[in-house]
């Protein structure tokens, strides 16, 4: 591969030494509305392609659109969790443009007159550093179709043998909430995007109205970005980065620009206005196929549909249903749950906190929940390849193992072991106890027989103990675990050593 | 024995629900009728672009069927025989709007206009020539051919839906429905000696009508009688949970209205004359045939005053901002990837050069003009003087309208400024071909009713056969009631003052 067009990357402490980063976010939430935001076919995600279509979200001819009710409200909520002003009244638009896989060839969207404007959002830093982030306007769109180019060496239009549409996707609802310029984050510009996103993804999970999954595109974000020098006041060209596909990735992203930014200005070349797509693999940024001419979307409010007009009570009956906002939430949890500040971060970055919420409201201890989601499931998860929430396991059974434990039914191997059986799709915790009987042996009888049998095995050990050497009793409880294959409860087996050897 | 065809709807249906005639006795005489004069582009009428006698044969034996078993009637009108503008769709009929872009397409769905009729036992003959996407005053921008007018084969029909009006005139059907976006329900009606109704914007579904201009696009009723059209009108209209700007509110009484009208007098009823529309520009037989109407209507009662409404005289230029906004907007998706046409290109053809190619080869000149026409008004830079300017022009021209309505109980005007011209004399003048819709258009940007009604003959400076001329008859929004009782009145004296009903006058087809 040619590096020929790319700059020399300047090195990051020297870029904000330099250089004033100026931040902005587009963050596209897919809302998990039961139907599309036009129609009324169903929006599941990973259906065969083209089977969740109808003539308006195939753009047929004659075909009309009808506003969905529930993506308009959850438009609302999320412009009223963000501190936004709701739009009395306003109108859709359409955002006229060519592409395949966009059956009407414009996009209904709204433009000029969004539902929700001038919000804010606070977001907490690693190190508890409180940013403010203004929130220009969230609206509400629908989503294209989706391309997949065959052939060629790029996986783009331009060079592929053919393209396969799929139009499930064309009709969902997206709100897109926009963040002003965030001027003055300085170094912290990566963490401040990398915060804001998991902020606002946590919001929007605690109102309900979308999966927020990076990974399957439920929530995207786009970055923009543009570097002056420092303390001139001035404003410099922006990109506007794409296919930031993770948490993790807005942060790279942010970091990628800023060096690569200010290699361009070093080189005294200026900085293009151009879409720009984040490579995960690579951590960088190429530029997107360059438009010779800016595009006009010739906007124009949507003639097919009448304004949206929510009356005041509606929107007060909609602030009335908002969650607690994350950053207080996080604090009462903190507090509730006695954590440190390293714990509580521990638990927001290994995205557990709703995971361990939940798992305590169905009756866990929340250290003993926090436990198992941050460490045992997480290295599931991570070995399965899948997200801490896509494990095949529910807060509510991960609180009935806890509570087995406790109970003293399991110990702590043979909850693994549940646990294991759960993910496995064996069925819940009981089954799995029943199918593989798992059940701690609490019966004296065998238990005795088998210390019997280990203090015989080791006579010397034996003689030991009897002497006093109550230390030593740890070889035959050791023994006897591993003659029941962990099934026995150890604190009853040490007391039954100590029993026999007293004697 | 009677000729079927001649029948209004009303009688035929009276004649099918007591069972002296079969439903499939009246749509065999009409398809026979078809047979007979529509012929192929360049000889026969050419009402119709697609005839489905088998299906339409087999819908009346089910109303018959149904009749004989003792049921009532699905409706008023089950039975009748319709034609049905090509810009509805139909899951079991070819649907093109005119364009060689959606030639062969076949719909998946009915519109639900279509869905109604057939619910109401209506014989769908078959689907009617119009201008392409309905733009156009002449049928003369259809991709398949013109249509005749029955009254002189060398003149156009007017446009956009001429094949609707002219399978009236020509027998060929009863009824039909019609879409109206500037006039191509009234004017195609004041040419052809029908009646014409364009209803209340959002009064009859527009799902599944191909979309000229959204915000301007009505579908309505087209009959030889005004009681014909009110019980069309009564089954095409009502709210529908589909067209989001569909009224939800009681379809106005028309029938009732229609009824009273034609038995009664309008005494009390003031009738606006408006000053704007009816000056110069309109042909003098045209303004003969107007003075003559307003006669009438005083001598039924009616109190005759005159209004003024300033700002129609910018309906025109604000249209042709609208309207071709809109078009470049809607027929974007004319793109052929997904359905009608594709025009390859090459091996090497991109889906954007595929995209320019089929746009090329499948739209015609005028929709072309259209598509650029609105692109360029809505460019950036151009909205706020063009598009912006525009819909101010349509709030004055609203405002024009309440004023004058506080006035009068409806408005009035000659429906077109001339009577059908020849076939070839304006298609290559779009200037010219624009003006007819002057007076039709203001009611089109308000968003009220109108409707054309037959009333009488007048011969232009080309000479030949005399023409018909049609009265405009304008009301409120869901002011359809008294409109059509004005035009029922208006219908029955002409017809006693000048010896029976004008379409009895039209020429036998050779």
């Amino acid at each position: 591969m040619t590096l020929a067009n790319s700059p020399t990357l300047v090195d990051y402490d020297e870029v904000v030494e330099r250089f004033d980063p100026m931040l902005g976010l587009e963050v596209h939430v897919e809302l998990n509305t039961r139907t599309k935001m036009f129609c009324g076919c169903p929006t599941a995600f990973g259906a065969e392609p083209n089977t969740q279509v109808c003539p308006t979200c195939l753009g047929l001819p004659g075909s009309l659109p009808v506003v969905n009710r529930v993506a308009v409200e959850s438009a609302m909520r999320i412009g009223l969790a963000l501190n936004c002003s709701i739009a009395p009244w306003g109108r859709f638009a359409r955002k006229n443009y060519f592409y395949p896989d966009m059956p009407k060839n414009f996009q209904t969207s709204q433009y000029d007159e969004p539902i929700a404007v001038n919000g804010w959002l606070d977001v907490a830093l690693d190190d508890g550093e409180i940013v403010r982030v203004e929130i220009e306007r969230a609206h509400m769109e629908e989503d294209t179709g989706k391309s997949l180019h065959v052939g060629g060496q790029t996986g783009r239009i331009h060079g592929a043998d053919y393209s396969l549409l799929d139009y499930n996707r064309a009709g969902v609802p997206l709100i897109e909430i926009v963040t002003k310029m965030i001027p003055g984050t300085g170094a912290r510009a990566p963490e401040v995007a990398r915060a804001y996103v998991t902020t606002l993804r946590e919001l929007v999970k605690a109102l309900g109205v979308s999966d927020v999954r990076m990974d399957q595109g439920s929530m995207r974000c786009d970055v923009n970005l543009s570097l002056s020098p420092r303390d001139s006041g001035t404003l410099g060209t922006r990109t506007e980065t794409k296919n930031v596909n993770s948490l993790r990735s807005v942060e790279r992203a942010v970091r990628f620009e800023m060096t690569r930014q200010a290699g361009v200005l070093d080189a005294g070349d200026p900085i293009v206005q151009e879409t720009r797509h984040f490579e995960e693999q690579s951590g960088t940024t190429r530029a997107g196929r360059r438009k010779e001419t800016s595009e006009d979307y010739r906007y124009f409010p949507e003639p097919d549909l009448v304004p949206i007009a929510p009356p005041v009570e509606w929107v007060e009956e909609l602030r009335g249903t908002l969650p607690e906002p994350p950053r207080e939430r996080r604090k009462r949890i903190q507090a509730d749950w006695s954590l440190s500040d390293e714990e509580l971060r521990d638990l927001v970055n290994a995205d557990a906190l709703d995971l361990v919420a939940a798992t305590v409201a169905a009756g866990a201890p929340s250290q003993e929940a926090r436990s198992w989601w941050v460490s045992y499931l997480s290295q599931q998860a991570n070995s399965q390849g899948v997200t801490l929430d896509e494990l095949a396991i529910t807060p509510e059974q991960l609180a009935r193992v806890i509570e087995l434990v406790a109970g003293g039914e399991l110990n702590n191997k043979l909850a693994r072991q549940v646990v294991d059986g759960v993910l496995a799709g064996e069925g819940s915790p009981d089954d799995v106890v029943a199918g593989r009987g798992l059940a701690v042996v609490s019966d004296d009888g065998p238990l005795i027989a088998a210390v019997d049998e280990a203090l015989a095995a080791q006579p010397e050990v034996a003689d030991k103990i009897r002497s006093g050497k109550i230390a030593a009793a740890g070889a035959i409880v050791g023994a006897v675990m591993k003659a029941t294959r962990g099934q026995a409860d150890a604190q009853r087996v040490r007391e039954l050593v100590l029993q026999r050897c007293s004697g | 024995m009677t000729d079927l065809t001649r029948l209004t709807a009303a009688e035929l249906a009276a004649g099918i629900h007591s069972r002296e005639v079969s439903a499939v006795e009246v749509a065999q005489a009409h398809l026979d009728r078809i047979a007979e004069v529509d012929g192929d582009a360049g000889r026969g009428v050419h009402a119709f672009l697609h005839v489905a006698a088998d299906a339409a044969l087999a819908s009346a034996a089910l109303v018959d069927e149904a009749i004989g078993a003792g049921s009532a009637p699905a409706s008023p009108l089950a039975g009748v025989p319709l034609a049905l503008k090509d810009v509805f769709t139909t899951i079991d009929m070819p649907t093109t709007a005119g364009s060689k872009i959606l030639e062969g397409w076949r719909p998946p769905y009915d519109a639900t206009v279509t869905a109604r009729l057939r619910a109401a036992g209506i014989t769908i003959l078959g689907k009617t020539n119009m201008d392409e996407f309905a733009m156009g005053s002449s049928t003369e921008h259809s991709a398949y051919g013109v249509t005749r007018n029955p009254w002189d084969g060398t003149r156009v029909p007017g446009g956009s839906g001429g094949g609707s009006a002219s399978a009236l005139a020509a027998f060929e059907a009863p009824l039909s429905v019609g879409t109206d976006t500037g006039g191509s329900i009234r004017q195609p009606a004041a040419f052809t000696g029908t009646v014409g109704v364009k209803p209340t914007y959002g009064g009859v579904s527009r799902y599944g009508l191909i979309a000229c201009a959204s915000s301007l696009d009505q579908g309505g009723p087209c009959a030889r009688t005004v009681l014909d059209a009110a019980l069309l009108h009564e089954v095409l209209a009502g709210y529908d949970p589909l067209d989001s700007t569909s009224i939800d509110a009681a379809v106005p009484a028309v029938v009732e209205a229609a009824r009273a009208g034609a038995s009664g007098d309008l005494a009390g009823l003031k009738v606006g004359v408006v000053r704007e529309l009816g000056g110069e520009g309109y042909q003098p037989g045209v303004r003969a045939s107007f003075d003559a109407a307003l006669q009438l209507l005083e001598k039924l009662g009616a109190e005759i005053v005159e209004v003024s409404c300033p700002h129609f005289e910018y309906g025109l230029a604000a249209y042709y901002l609208i309207l071709p906004s809109e078009v470049s907007s809607n027929l974007a998706r004319f793109d052929a990837m997904r359905y009608g046409l594709r025009v390859q290109v090459a091996d090497t053809g991109s889906a954007e050069e595929v995209m320019a190619a089929t746009r090329e080869a499948g739209f015609g000149a005028e929709v072309k003009r259209r598509i650029m026409l609105g692109t360029y008004a809505l460019s950036s830079g151009y909205y706020d003087a063009y598009y912006g300017q525009a819909q101010k022009v349509r709030t004055l021209i609203s405002r024009d309208f309440a004023a004058a309505f506080e006035r009068a109980d409806v408005l009035v005007s000659p429906t077109a400024p001339t009577t059908a011209f020849p076939i070839g004399d304006k298609v290559d003048d779009p200037l010219a071909m624009y003006l007819n819709d002057l007076a039709t258009i203001p009611t089109n940007l308000a968003g009220t009713a109108a409707m054309s009604v037959p009333s009488g003959l007048a011969r232009d400076q080309h000479g030949g056969v005399e023409l018909p001329v049609g009265l405009q008859i304008m009301a409120p929004a869901l002011g359809e009631a008294v409109m059509y009782r004005v035009g029922a009145a208006f219908e029955a004296v002409r017809d006693a003052e000048q010896d029976g009903p004008l379409i009895r006058r039209v020429r036998e087809w050779s």
